[in-house]
């Protein structure tokens, strides 16, 4: 090695250092541990090798009820937070006045710290004794019956989960699709009115075609990112998820690793690995369904 | 009817259609925008009422004439606000100025000096970009653990450094930097340090503010990780300090003095996108990746 690499090197050593450690050993370790049956964290012995911590993982309620819980939030968010976000930036980009003001505001939720505002969300739906919440308050008034959003029925929860999860993630839709919007070429447009074409065809045939990638790198980050979802369940309804049926994989993960039912790395290390090839799998479903429909300039 | 009547009348139709699709687009635009901000008016309102009117009040008031303090004085007397508050500015602090220097002393090197494997490391470096973070978590709370540095500074911010997807965006900015540049710098028998300190730092500032950027938000808002590794409230940050305050500070009821903990942590970062909202969403829109 001449001088020039030494020096090349030495200024990746500090990266290096930090990805060997934290990135690629655990990525490896991980492997390792999700097929060493009986671990204990304590002697640091096993029992053997085999898919024992896989077929734990895959029978436990819990995890199930995680996975339905993942799939199900999945399922609702990503198509409403996408669609309402393609709404609201088109007609953001269809004004001139107040356009500033109002993709601030859009924005803001971004920068807010999840956890906190997601306790003012609690709030807003939870049913307590000396009040039924806002939500629940507005809903009498329009003569429905008051549900606790917080501590009741299954659907309910999973309806405040889902809502609020939307709000998390529309900021960076709204964000990156005004963005694709504006950058559209305005001559397509102005040759589209000569010809007389209708709104809803220049949308159609113009809009969605020119920000299909744009469209298509939000579903799929929009996809891997409601997977990993956890810290607005947490937010909503408390550490204890299992409790309250709302566990996600994600959660389920760090359950095992660490609080009241943790100190199962191996499990941990097994459920991780299935979701990686949950996550993997729909990615890759969307870059073959992409191919067809995604139009690169 | 004349044409010229008609063509008024195509006119004054098209002009009527058009204020109507306005008065759509408005109303949909302020329906949303308020379901945005509702929220943090609630928080700020929750939090000045007193305890008493909060608690009496069955169906809740939109306003309030009486006004209290109360409530934040609580928020820092009763639970160690002050405490998290501190710790979290420690944790952001340490982490982005680490994050920086490796950032960039890798991605100079990336982006460049010459030397051998460099293509291959780098597609390395990229192919770590897809690793979600759950994955490599557990091995490390268990390295961290065996390292005794639960409930230190260290084991909160070393595992939380490292960021491929920066060093990538940064490697790119750096190298459009024309290498005409470099060989002038050369001539005049700069080294590559005083290079990268004086030539390209400087043009990529935006960059660089972009990515810090990035990382405070992120570092502000971290849970998952302190949650895994601090069990001690005196090394608890803002998001675990408020999942403690929930379940167990004030009492679950008190929650005008929970809304008061909530609008203290959020008004750090809400400030700071205030003073810069134009770079803060020109840099998520070109590097963020929540959502």
């Amino acid at each position: 090695m001449d001088k020039k690499d030494a020096k090349a090197w030495l200024y990746l050593l500090p990266a290096i250092l930090f990805l060997g450690v934290f990135m690629v050993y655990p990525l490896i370790d991980v492997l390792i541990y999700s097929f060493e049956e009986g671990y204990n964290s304590a002697s640091q012995t096993s029992f053997g090798v085999g898919s024992y911590n896989y077929s734990y993982v895959l029978h436990d309620p819990y995890f199930l009820q995680a996975i339905k819980n993942t799939f199900i939030l999945v399922i609702f968010t990503v198509p409403i937070s996408t669609g309402l976000a393609l709404l609201i930036s088109v007609g953001l980009s269809s004004i001139q006045k107040l356009r500033d003001l109002f993709q601030t505001i859009y924005f803001l939720p971004y920068v807010t710290n999840t956890l906190a505002v997601g306790l003012v969300f609690m709030i807003l739906f939870k049913q307590t004794p000396y009040s039924d919440g806002l939500v629940n308050l507005v809903i009498q008034f329009f003569g429905g019956e008051a549900v606790d959003f917080i501590g009741g029925p299954y659907w309910a929860k999973m309806f405040v989960l889902c809502f609020y999860t939307v709000w998390v993630v529309l900021p960076f839709k709204i964000l990156i699709l005004t963005s694709a919007l504006a950058s559209v070429n305005e001559q397509y447009y102005n040759a589209a009115k000569v010809d007389g074409t209708s709104r809803f065809r220049i949308f159609t045939r113009i809009t969605i075609p020119m920000i299909s990638p744009t469209l298509f790198y939000l579903i799929i980050t929009g996809f891997i990112g409601a997977f990993k979802a956890y810290s607005d369940a947490v937010a909503l309804f408390g550490t204890d998820l299992n409790a309250a049926q709302m566990n996600t994989i994600v959660g389920y993960i760090y359950d095992m690793l660490y609080g009241n039912s943790g100190g199962y790395p191996s499990y941990a290390s097994a459920a991780a690995i299935i979701l990686f090839t949950i996550v993997l799998t729909i990615t890759c479903i969307n870059l073959l369904v992409s191919k067809k429909h995604v139009h690169y300039a | 009817m004349s044409n010229q009547n008609l063509y008024e009348k195509i006119e004054k139709s098209a002009k009527n259609r058009q204020r109507a699709r306005n008065v759509v687009i408005y109303t949909l635009l302020t329906v949303w925008g308020l379901v945005v901000l509702f929220p943090f008016y609630w928080m700020v309102l929750s939090s000045v009422k007193s305890y008493s009117a909060y608690s009496s009040e069955y169906i809740p008031k939109f306003f309030t004439l009486s006004p209290t303090f109360e409530n934040y004085v609580d928020a820092f007397t009763t639970v160690p606000l002050a405490g998290y508050l501190l710790n979290t500015l420690i944790f952001t602090v340490a982490t982005t100025a680490i994050m920086l220097v490796v950032t960039i002393l890798a991605a100079f090197a990336f982006a460049r000096l010459e030397f051998r494997g460099k293509d291959m490391l780098f597609t390395l470096f990229l192919s770590l970009m897809m690793i979600p973070n759950e994955l490599v978590i557990i091995t490390n709370f268990v390295t961290i653990t065996n390292l005794e540095l639960r409930n230190t500074f260290m084991g909160l911010i070393l595992p939380s450094v490292t960021s491929v997807f920066y060093i990538y965006l940064l490697r790119e900015n750096f190298a459009q930097i024309p290498d005409q540049l470099y060989y002038a710098a050369k001539v005049d028998g700069t080294s590559d340090f005083k290079y990268l300190w004086k030539v390209m730092i400087p043009i990529c500032k935006p960059t660089i503010v972009t990515v810090t950027i990035l990382k405070v938000i992120e570092c502000w808002n971290s849970y998952v990780w302190p949650r895994l590794i601090t069990d001690d409230q005196a090394y608890f940050l803002v998001s675990n300090g408020i999942q403690e305050i929930r379940e167990n500070g004030f009492g679950r009821e008190n929650i005008p003095a929970m809304m008061a903990a909530v609008v203290v942590i959020s008004i750090p970062l809400i400030v700071l996108f205030l003073i810069f909202h134009k770079k803060i969403m020109e840099g998520v829109s070109r590097g963020g990746t929540k959502g």
